[in-house]
Protein backbone atom coordinates (compact mmCIF):
# COMPACT_ATOMS: atom_id res chain seq x y z
CA UNK A 1 0.00 0.00 0.00
CA UNK A 2 1.41 3.37 -0.91
CA UNK A 3 1.20 6.31 0.99
CA UNK A 4 -1.35 8.11 -0.80
CA UNK A 5 -3.98 5.02 -0.71
CA UNK A 6 -2.87 4.94 3.41
CA UNK A 7 -4.18 8.83 3.47
CA UNK A 8 -7.44 8.29 1.23
CA UNK A 9 -8.49 5.34 3.00
CA UNK A 10 -9.49 6.74 6.06
CA UNK A 11 -10.94 9.62 4.52
CA UNK A 12 -13.52 7.60 2.08
CA UNK A 13 -13.01 3.69 2.50
CA UNK A 14 -12.81 2.83 5.82
CA UNK A 15 -14.28 6.49 7.04
CA UNK A 16 -14.69 5.84 11.05
CA UNK A 17 -17.92 7.77 11.73
CA UNK A 18 -19.69 6.59 8.24
CA UNK A 19 -18.28 3.21 7.64
CA UNK A 20 -16.95 1.62 10.92
CA UNK A 21 -19.67 3.61 13.18
CA UNK A 22 -16.91 4.45 15.85
CA UNK A 23 -17.43 7.59 17.80
CA UNK A 24 -20.76 8.36 17.55
CA UNK A 25 -21.18 10.23 20.53
CA UNK A 26 -18.84 13.20 19.80
CA UNK A 27 -20.11 12.90 16.36
CA UNK A 28 -24.06 13.40 17.70
CA UNK A 29 -23.08 16.07 20.30
CA UNK A 30 -20.88 18.42 19.26
CA UNK A 31 -22.38 19.15 15.99
CA UNK A 32 -24.75 21.67 16.91
CA UNK A 33 -22.67 23.91 14.78
CA UNK A 34 -19.84 23.59 11.94
CA UNK A 35 -17.40 25.85 14.43
CA UNK A 36 -17.99 22.95 17.42
CA UNK A 37 -17.33 20.58 14.84
CA UNK A 38 -14.11 22.05 13.54
CA UNK A 39 -13.03 22.10 16.72
CA UNK A 40 -13.31 18.62 17.64
CA UNK A 41 -11.42 18.11 14.35
CA UNK A 42 -8.75 19.82 15.69
CA UNK A 43 -8.53 18.31 18.89
CA UNK A 44 -8.81 14.71 17.27
CA UNK A 45 -6.28 15.24 14.56
CA UNK A 46 -3.48 16.87 17.21
CA UNK A 47 -4.47 13.62 19.62
CA UNK A 48 -4.38 10.84 16.17
CA UNK A 49 -1.60 11.93 15.21
CA UNK A 50 0.60 11.95 17.85
CA UNK A 51 -0.88 9.05 19.59
CA UNK A 52 -0.12 6.66 16.74
CA UNK A 53 3.40 8.04 16.01
CA UNK A 54 4.43 7.78 19.61
CA UNK A 55 3.11 4.28 20.15
CA UNK A 56 4.42 2.81 16.93
CA UNK A 57 7.89 4.94 17.76
CA UNK A 58 7.72 2.42 21.77
CA UNK A 59 6.37 -0.42 19.45
CA UNK A 60 9.37 -0.31 16.74
CA UNK A 61 11.75 -0.38 18.98
CA UNK A 62 11.91 -4.54 20.13
CA UNK A 63 13.12 -4.17 23.58
CA UNK A 64 10.80 -1.50 24.40
CA UNK A 65 8.04 -3.63 22.37
CA UNK A 66 9.18 -6.71 24.14
CA UNK A 67 8.41 -5.12 27.71
CA UNK A 68 5.24 -3.24 26.63
CA UNK A 69 3.35 -5.95 24.98
CA UNK A 70 1.74 -7.73 28.09
CA UNK A 71 0.39 -4.11 29.23
CA UNK A 72 0.05 -2.82 26.34
CA UNK A 73 -3.47 -1.61 26.20
CA UNK A 74 -2.91 0.57 29.75
CA UNK A 75 0.23 2.00 27.84
CA UNK A 76 -1.56 3.10 24.93
CA UNK A 77 -4.23 4.58 27.40
CA UNK A 78 -1.81 6.69 29.24
CA UNK A 79 -0.24 8.14 26.32
CA UNK A 80 -3.53 9.35 24.82
CA UNK A 81 -4.67 10.40 28.31
CA UNK A 82 -1.51 12.55 27.99
CA UNK A 83 -2.44 14.35 25.10
CA UNK A 84 -5.50 14.60 25.56
CA UNK A 85 -5.18 16.56 28.48
CA UNK A 86 -2.38 18.64 26.44
CA UNK A 87 -4.91 19.30 24.08
CA UNK A 88 -7.76 20.21 26.75
CA UNK A 89 -4.73 22.96 28.81
CA UNK A 90 -4.41 24.64 25.48
CA UNK A 91 -8.18 24.94 24.16
CA UNK A 92 -8.36 26.36 28.05
CA UNK A 93 -5.54 28.61 27.48
CA UNK A 94 -6.06 30.43 23.60
CA UNK A 95 -9.92 28.75 22.87
CA UNK A 96 -11.49 29.74 25.90
CA UNK A 97 -15.41 29.73 24.24
CA UNK A 98 -14.67 26.53 22.18
CA UNK A 99 -13.64 25.02 25.52
CA UNK A 100 -16.49 25.87 27.21
CA UNK A 101 -18.79 24.93 23.80
CA UNK A 102 -16.94 21.45 24.08
CA UNK A 103 -17.29 20.88 27.28
CA UNK A 104 -17.42 17.48 28.32
CA UNK A 105 -16.53 15.96 25.34
CA UNK A 106 -12.52 17.10 25.38
CA UNK A 107 -11.95 14.78 27.97
CA UNK A 108 -14.04 11.89 26.57
CA UNK A 109 -11.51 12.17 23.52
CA UNK A 110 -9.50 9.52 25.58
CA UNK A 111 -12.97 6.67 25.22
CA UNK A 112 -13.12 7.40 21.33
CA UNK A 113 -12.88 4.26 20.24
CA UNK A 114 -11.17 5.39 17.20
CA UNK A 115 -8.30 6.46 18.75
CA UNK A 116 -7.49 3.46 20.83
CA UNK A 117 -9.03 0.83 17.76
CA UNK A 118 -5.88 2.99 15.21
CA UNK A 119 -3.40 2.25 18.17
CA UNK A 120 -3.67 -1.38 18.56
CA UNK A 121 -4.77 -2.15 14.84
CA UNK A 122 -2.16 -0.17 13.14
CA UNK A 123 0.19 1.82 15.19
CA UNK A 124 1.85 -1.04 16.25
CA UNK A 125 2.72 -2.80 13.72
CA UNK A 126 3.67 -0.13 11.20
CA UNK A 127 6.38 2.49 11.43
CA UNK A 128 6.24 5.74 12.70
CA UNK A 129 5.99 7.58 9.65
CA UNK A 130 3.12 5.33 8.18
CA UNK A 131 1.54 5.77 11.54
CA UNK A 132 1.42 9.22 11.04
CA UNK A 133 -0.14 9.50 7.78
CA UNK A 134 -2.90 6.82 8.70
CA UNK A 135 -3.74 8.94 11.95
CA UNK A 136 -3.97 11.95 9.44
CA UNK A 137 -6.15 10.41 7.42
CA UNK A 138 -8.26 8.88 10.47
CA UNK A 139 -8.38 12.07 11.42
CA UNK A 140 -9.74 14.23 8.86
CA UNK A 141 -12.31 11.31 7.84
CA UNK A 142 -14.04 11.13 10.86
CA UNK A 143 -13.51 15.35 10.88
CA UNK A 144 -15.32 15.78 7.44
CA UNK A 145 -17.94 12.98 8.68
CA UNK A 146 -18.79 15.46 11.68
CA UNK A 147 -18.45 18.75 9.46
CA UNK A 148 -20.99 17.47 6.78
CA UNK A 149 -23.37 16.15 9.79
CA UNK A 150 -22.76 20.27 11.41
CA UNK A 151 -23.61 21.48 8.32
CA UNK A 152 -26.87 20.09 8.22
CA UNK A 153 -28.07 20.38 11.68
CA UNK A 154 -26.76 23.95 11.50
CA UNK A 155 -27.92 25.31 8.23
CA UNK A 156 -31.46 23.21 8.69
CA UNK A 157 -31.59 24.61 12.29
CA UNK A 158 -31.01 27.92 12.14
CA UNK A 159 -30.54 29.04 8.44
CA UNK A 160 -26.92 29.87 9.81
CA UNK A 161 -23.51 28.42 9.24
CA UNK A 162 -21.01 29.09 12.06
CA UNK A 163 -17.36 29.18 10.67
CA UNK A 164 -15.27 30.11 13.30
CA UNK A 165 -15.68 33.07 15.80
CA UNK A 166 -18.07 35.89 13.95
CA UNK A 167 -17.41 34.21 10.57
CA UNK A 168 -20.71 33.43 9.88
CA UNK A 169 -22.58 32.61 6.57
CA UNK A 170 -26.45 33.40 6.93
CA UNK A 171 -28.08 31.02 4.22
CA UNK A 172 -31.99 32.41 5.40
CA UNK A 173 -32.65 33.45 2.05
CA UNK A 174 -33.18 29.77 1.13
CA UNK A 175 -35.73 29.30 3.94
CA UNK A 176 -37.41 32.92 2.58
CA UNK A 177 -37.45 31.71 -0.99
CA UNK A 178 -39.14 28.06 -0.22
CA UNK A 179 -41.88 30.18 2.38
CA UNK A 180 -40.49 28.18 5.15
CA UNK A 181 -38.94 29.32 8.79
CA UNK A 182 -35.84 26.98 10.06
CA UNK A 183 -36.81 23.98 11.94
CA UNK A 184 -35.25 24.37 15.33
CA UNK A 185 -35.63 20.52 16.37
CA UNK A 186 -32.44 20.13 14.33
CA UNK A 187 -30.02 21.78 17.11
CA UNK A 188 -31.88 19.61 19.47
CA UNK A 189 -30.69 15.84 20.62
CA UNK A 190 -33.63 14.76 18.03
CA UNK A 191 -32.32 16.54 15.23
CA UNK A 192 -28.82 14.62 15.91
CA UNK A 193 -30.01 11.22 15.73
CA UNK A 194 -32.34 11.89 12.43
CA UNK A 195 -29.11 13.96 10.65
CA UNK A 196 -26.85 11.48 11.19
CA UNK A 197 -29.62 8.28 10.36
CA UNK A 198 -30.14 9.58 6.95
CA UNK A 199 -26.46 10.54 6.03
CA UNK A 200 -26.62 6.70 6.80
CA UNK A 201 -29.06 5.68 4.75
CA UNK A 202 -27.82 7.66 1.91
CA UNK A 203 -24.42 6.55 2.47
CA UNK A 204 -25.75 2.79 2.47
CA UNK A 205 -27.86 3.03 -0.91
CA UNK A 206 -24.85 4.75 -2.80
CA UNK A 207 -22.55 1.95 -2.01
CA UNK A 208 -24.96 -0.92 -2.34
CA UNK A 209 -25.82 0.57 -5.97
CA UNK A 210 -21.61 0.75 -6.75
CA UNK A 211 -21.71 -3.18 -5.18
CA UNK A 212 -24.09 -3.56 -8.14
CA UNK A 213 -21.99 -2.03 -10.46
CA UNK A 214 -19.00 -4.05 -9.85
CA UNK A 215 -20.87 -7.11 -9.53
CA UNK A 216 -22.39 -6.75 -13.36
CA UNK A 217 -19.16 -5.46 -14.14
CA UNK A 218 -17.69 -8.45 -13.08
CA UNK A 219 -19.83 -11.19 -14.62
CA UNK A 220 -19.99 -9.42 -18.21
CA UNK A 221 -15.82 -10.13 -17.69
CA UNK A 222 -16.95 -13.47 -16.95
CA UNK A 223 -19.37 -13.93 -20.23
CA UNK A 224 -16.66 -12.40 -21.98
CA UNK A 225 -13.97 -14.66 -21.10
CA UNK B 1 -34.52 16.84 49.92
CA UNK B 2 -36.77 18.55 47.48
CA UNK B 3 -33.54 19.39 45.81
CA UNK B 4 -32.32 15.79 45.65
CA UNK B 5 -35.68 14.97 44.00
CA UNK B 6 -35.39 17.60 41.63
CA UNK B 7 -32.01 16.42 40.94
CA UNK B 8 -32.71 12.74 40.33
CA UNK B 9 -35.67 13.59 38.15
CA UNK B 10 -33.22 15.80 35.67
CA UNK B 11 -30.36 12.96 35.56
CA UNK B 12 -33.27 10.45 35.22
CA UNK B 13 -35.29 12.41 32.45
CA UNK B 14 -34.02 16.02 31.57
CA UNK B 15 -30.57 15.43 31.44
CA UNK B 16 -31.33 11.91 30.78
CA UNK B 17 -27.58 10.33 29.30
CA UNK B 18 -28.40 8.89 25.71
CA UNK B 19 -30.87 11.28 24.44
CA UNK B 20 -29.68 14.58 25.60
CA UNK B 21 -26.36 13.99 26.74
CA UNK B 22 -25.37 11.91 24.21
CA UNK B 23 -22.99 9.49 26.26
CA UNK B 24 -22.98 6.08 25.79
CA UNK B 25 -24.33 5.73 22.24
CA UNK B 26 -21.71 2.96 21.29
CA UNK B 27 -23.39 0.24 23.49
CA UNK B 28 -27.29 1.95 23.02
CA UNK B 29 -27.10 0.89 19.16
CA UNK B 30 -24.64 -1.46 19.84
CA UNK B 31 -26.08 -4.11 22.36
CA UNK B 32 -29.74 -3.12 22.09
CA UNK B 33 -30.50 -5.85 19.48
CA UNK B 34 -32.10 -7.71 22.05
CA UNK B 35 -34.26 -7.34 25.15
CA UNK B 36 -31.91 -10.11 28.00
CA UNK B 37 -28.49 -8.47 26.51
CA UNK B 38 -30.10 -4.70 27.21
CA UNK B 39 -30.94 -5.33 30.49
CA UNK B 40 -27.91 -6.95 30.95
CA UNK B 41 -25.97 -4.10 29.70
CA UNK B 42 -28.39 -1.55 31.97
CA UNK B 43 -27.24 -3.12 35.09
CA UNK B 44 -23.95 -3.24 34.25
CA UNK B 45 -23.21 -0.19 33.77
CA UNK B 46 -25.67 1.13 36.90
CA UNK B 47 -23.56 -0.97 39.23
CA UNK B 48 -19.96 0.02 38.08
CA UNK B 49 -21.20 3.73 37.25
CA UNK B 50 -21.59 3.86 40.91
CA UNK B 51 -18.66 2.29 41.61
CA UNK B 52 -16.28 4.11 39.44
CA UNK B 53 -18.39 7.75 40.83
CA UNK B 54 -17.69 6.99 43.98
CA UNK B 55 -14.23 6.38 43.90
CA UNK B 56 -13.17 8.63 41.46
CA UNK B 57 -15.29 11.67 43.85
CA UNK B 58 -12.93 10.19 46.75
CA UNK B 59 -9.90 10.30 44.57
CA UNK B 60 -10.64 13.72 43.44
CA UNK B 61 -11.55 15.72 46.29
CA UNK B 62 -9.21 13.88 48.84
CA UNK B 63 -6.17 13.59 46.95
CA UNK B 64 -6.09 15.40 43.77
CA UNK B 65 -7.32 18.91 44.96
CA UNK B 66 -5.25 17.91 48.37
CA UNK B 67 -1.95 17.77 46.58
CA UNK B 68 -3.30 20.64 43.21
CA UNK B 69 -2.64 18.11 40.39
CA UNK B 70 -6.37 18.87 39.31
CA UNK B 71 -4.83 18.55 35.62
CA UNK B 72 -4.30 14.90 36.42
CA UNK B 73 -8.01 14.08 36.13
CA UNK B 74 -8.55 12.70 32.78
CA UNK B 75 -5.55 10.20 33.50
CA UNK B 76 -5.76 9.40 36.78
CA UNK B 77 -10.14 8.74 36.28
CA UNK B 78 -9.66 6.54 32.93
CA UNK B 79 -6.41 4.32 34.91
CA UNK B 80 -8.73 3.96 37.58
CA UNK B 81 -11.80 3.15 36.15
CA UNK B 82 -9.96 0.66 33.82
CA UNK B 83 -8.36 -0.64 36.79
CA UNK B 84 -11.69 -0.84 38.50
CA UNK B 85 -13.27 -2.79 36.10
CA UNK B 86 -10.87 -5.56 36.11
CA UNK B 87 -11.20 -6.01 40.21
CA UNK B 88 -15.23 -6.27 39.63
CA UNK B 89 -15.02 -8.51 37.25
CA UNK B 90 -12.27 -10.96 39.22
CA UNK B 91 -14.26 -10.55 42.02
CA UNK B 92 -17.67 -11.28 41.03
CA UNK B 93 -16.04 -14.17 39.35
CA UNK B 94 -14.97 -15.44 43.10
CA UNK B 95 -17.79 -14.14 45.21
CA UNK B 96 -21.14 -14.14 43.03
CA UNK B 97 -20.59 -16.91 40.06
CA UNK B 98 -24.13 -15.76 39.28
CA UNK B 99 -24.21 -12.37 38.64
CA UNK B 100 -20.75 -12.57 36.88
CA UNK B 101 -23.09 -15.20 34.38
CA UNK B 102 -25.25 -12.37 34.11
CA UNK B 103 -23.27 -9.39 33.60
CA UNK B 104 -19.43 -10.88 32.90
CA UNK B 105 -19.46 -10.14 29.52
CA UNK B 106 -20.68 -6.66 29.70
CA UNK B 107 -18.40 -5.47 31.89
CA UNK B 108 -14.66 -5.17 29.61
CA UNK B 109 -17.11 -3.39 26.98
CA UNK B 110 -18.02 -1.02 29.91
CA UNK B 111 -14.16 0.39 29.83
CA UNK B 112 -14.47 2.08 26.98
CA UNK B 113 -17.81 3.33 27.67
CA UNK B 114 -18.16 6.95 27.26
CA UNK B 115 -20.59 7.27 29.77
CA UNK B 116 -18.66 5.63 32.63
CA UNK B 117 -15.77 8.25 32.44
CA UNK B 118 -18.47 11.12 31.30
CA UNK B 119 -20.39 10.56 34.53
CA UNK B 120 -17.60 10.34 36.36
CA UNK B 121 -15.90 13.76 34.97
CA UNK B 122 -19.50 15.61 35.06
CA UNK B 123 -19.71 14.44 38.93
CA UNK B 124 -16.49 16.58 39.49
CA UNK B 125 -17.60 20.12 36.96
CA UNK B 126 -21.21 20.02 38.51
CA UNK B 127 -19.40 20.35 41.89
CA UNK B 128 -21.83 17.45 43.58
CA UNK B 129 -21.40 16.50 46.94
CA UNK B 130 -20.97 12.87 48.28
CA UNK B 131 -24.33 12.67 48.71
CA UNK B 132 -25.82 14.55 45.55
CA UNK B 133 -22.95 12.52 43.33
CA UNK B 134 -24.77 9.01 44.74
CA UNK B 135 -28.19 10.34 43.81
CA UNK B 136 -27.30 11.75 40.58
CA UNK B 137 -25.22 8.83 39.43
CA UNK B 138 -27.93 6.29 40.37
CA UNK B 139 -30.67 8.22 38.62
CA UNK B 140 -28.73 8.71 35.32
CA UNK B 141 -27.91 4.43 35.42
CA UNK B 142 -31.55 3.85 35.68
CA UNK B 143 -31.97 6.27 33.18
CA UNK B 144 -29.78 4.62 30.73
CA UNK B 145 -31.00 1.12 31.87
CA UNK B 146 -34.77 2.64 31.09
CA UNK B 147 -33.75 3.86 27.43
CA UNK B 148 -31.58 1.24 26.34
CA UNK B 149 -34.31 -1.17 27.40
CA UNK B 150 -37.74 0.58 25.92
CA UNK B 151 -34.98 1.39 22.43
CA UNK B 152 -34.23 -2.90 22.28
CA UNK B 153 -38.12 -3.65 22.94
CA UNK B 154 -38.52 -1.46 19.55
CA UNK B 155 -35.69 -2.66 17.96
CA UNK B 156 -36.90 -6.18 18.26
CA UNK B 157 -39.91 -5.13 15.98
CA UNK B 158 -38.09 -3.44 13.97
CA UNK B 159 -36.49 -6.85 12.81
CA UNK B 160 -39.55 -7.68 11.16
CA UNK B 161 -40.83 -4.21 10.15
CA UNK B 162 -40.85 -3.62 6.36
CA UNK B 163 -38.14 -0.93 6.63
CA UNK B 164 -36.35 0.67 2.97
CA UNK B 165 -33.19 -1.63 2.43
CA UNK B 166 -30.87 1.39 2.16
CA UNK B 167 -32.13 2.19 6.52
CA UNK B 168 -31.67 -1.15 7.58
CA UNK B 169 -29.61 -1.46 10.68
CA UNK B 170 -28.23 1.56 11.93
CA UNK B 171 -30.08 4.62 10.01
CA UNK B 172 -33.63 3.18 10.57
CA UNK B 173 -32.53 2.58 14.76
CA UNK B 174 -30.92 6.19 14.94
CA UNK B 175 -34.35 7.46 13.39
CA UNK B 176 -36.31 5.11 15.87
CA UNK B 177 -33.76 6.79 18.74
CA UNK B 178 -34.89 10.45 18.06
CA UNK B 179 -38.26 10.01 18.27
CA UNK B 180 -37.47 8.47 21.24
CA UNK B 181 -35.33 11.89 21.67
CA UNK B 182 -38.56 14.32 20.96
CA UNK B 183 -40.53 12.11 23.67
CA UNK B 184 -37.89 12.53 26.16
CA UNK B 185 -37.29 16.41 25.51
CA UNK B 186 -41.39 17.23 25.67
CA UNK B 187 -41.75 15.05 29.20
CA UNK B 188 -38.93 16.67 30.39
CA UNK B 189 -40.72 20.06 29.69
CA UNK B 190 -43.95 18.43 31.76
CA UNK B 191 -41.99 17.47 35.26
CA UNK B 192 -40.30 21.17 34.74
CA UNK B 193 -43.83 22.48 34.89
CA UNK B 194 -44.52 20.57 37.76
CA UNK B 195 -41.42 21.34 39.41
Amino acid sequence: MNKKDNFLKGILKENPLFVSLLGMCPSLAVTTSVENALGMTVAVVFVLVLSNFIISLIMSSEKLAALVKPVRIPVYIVVIATLVTVVEMLMHAYLINLYKSLGIFIPLIVVNCIILGRAEAFASENKPVDSIIDGLGMALGFGVAIVTVSIFREFLGTGLLTIWGNLQINLNFIFDFLRMSPVGMFTQPAGAFISLGFILAVIAAVSAKRQEKQLKQAKEVKANV
Amino acid sequence: MSDLIALAFSAFILQNIILTQFLGICPFIGVSTKRSSALGMGLAVIFVMLISSSVTWLLYNFVLVEFEITYLRTIVFILVIAALVQMVETFLKKVAPPLYKALGIYLPLITTNCAILGVAVLNITNEHTFVEMLVYTTFIGIGFLFVIYIFSMMREKLDHAPVPKAFKGAPIALIVAAVLAIIFTRFGGLIEWIL
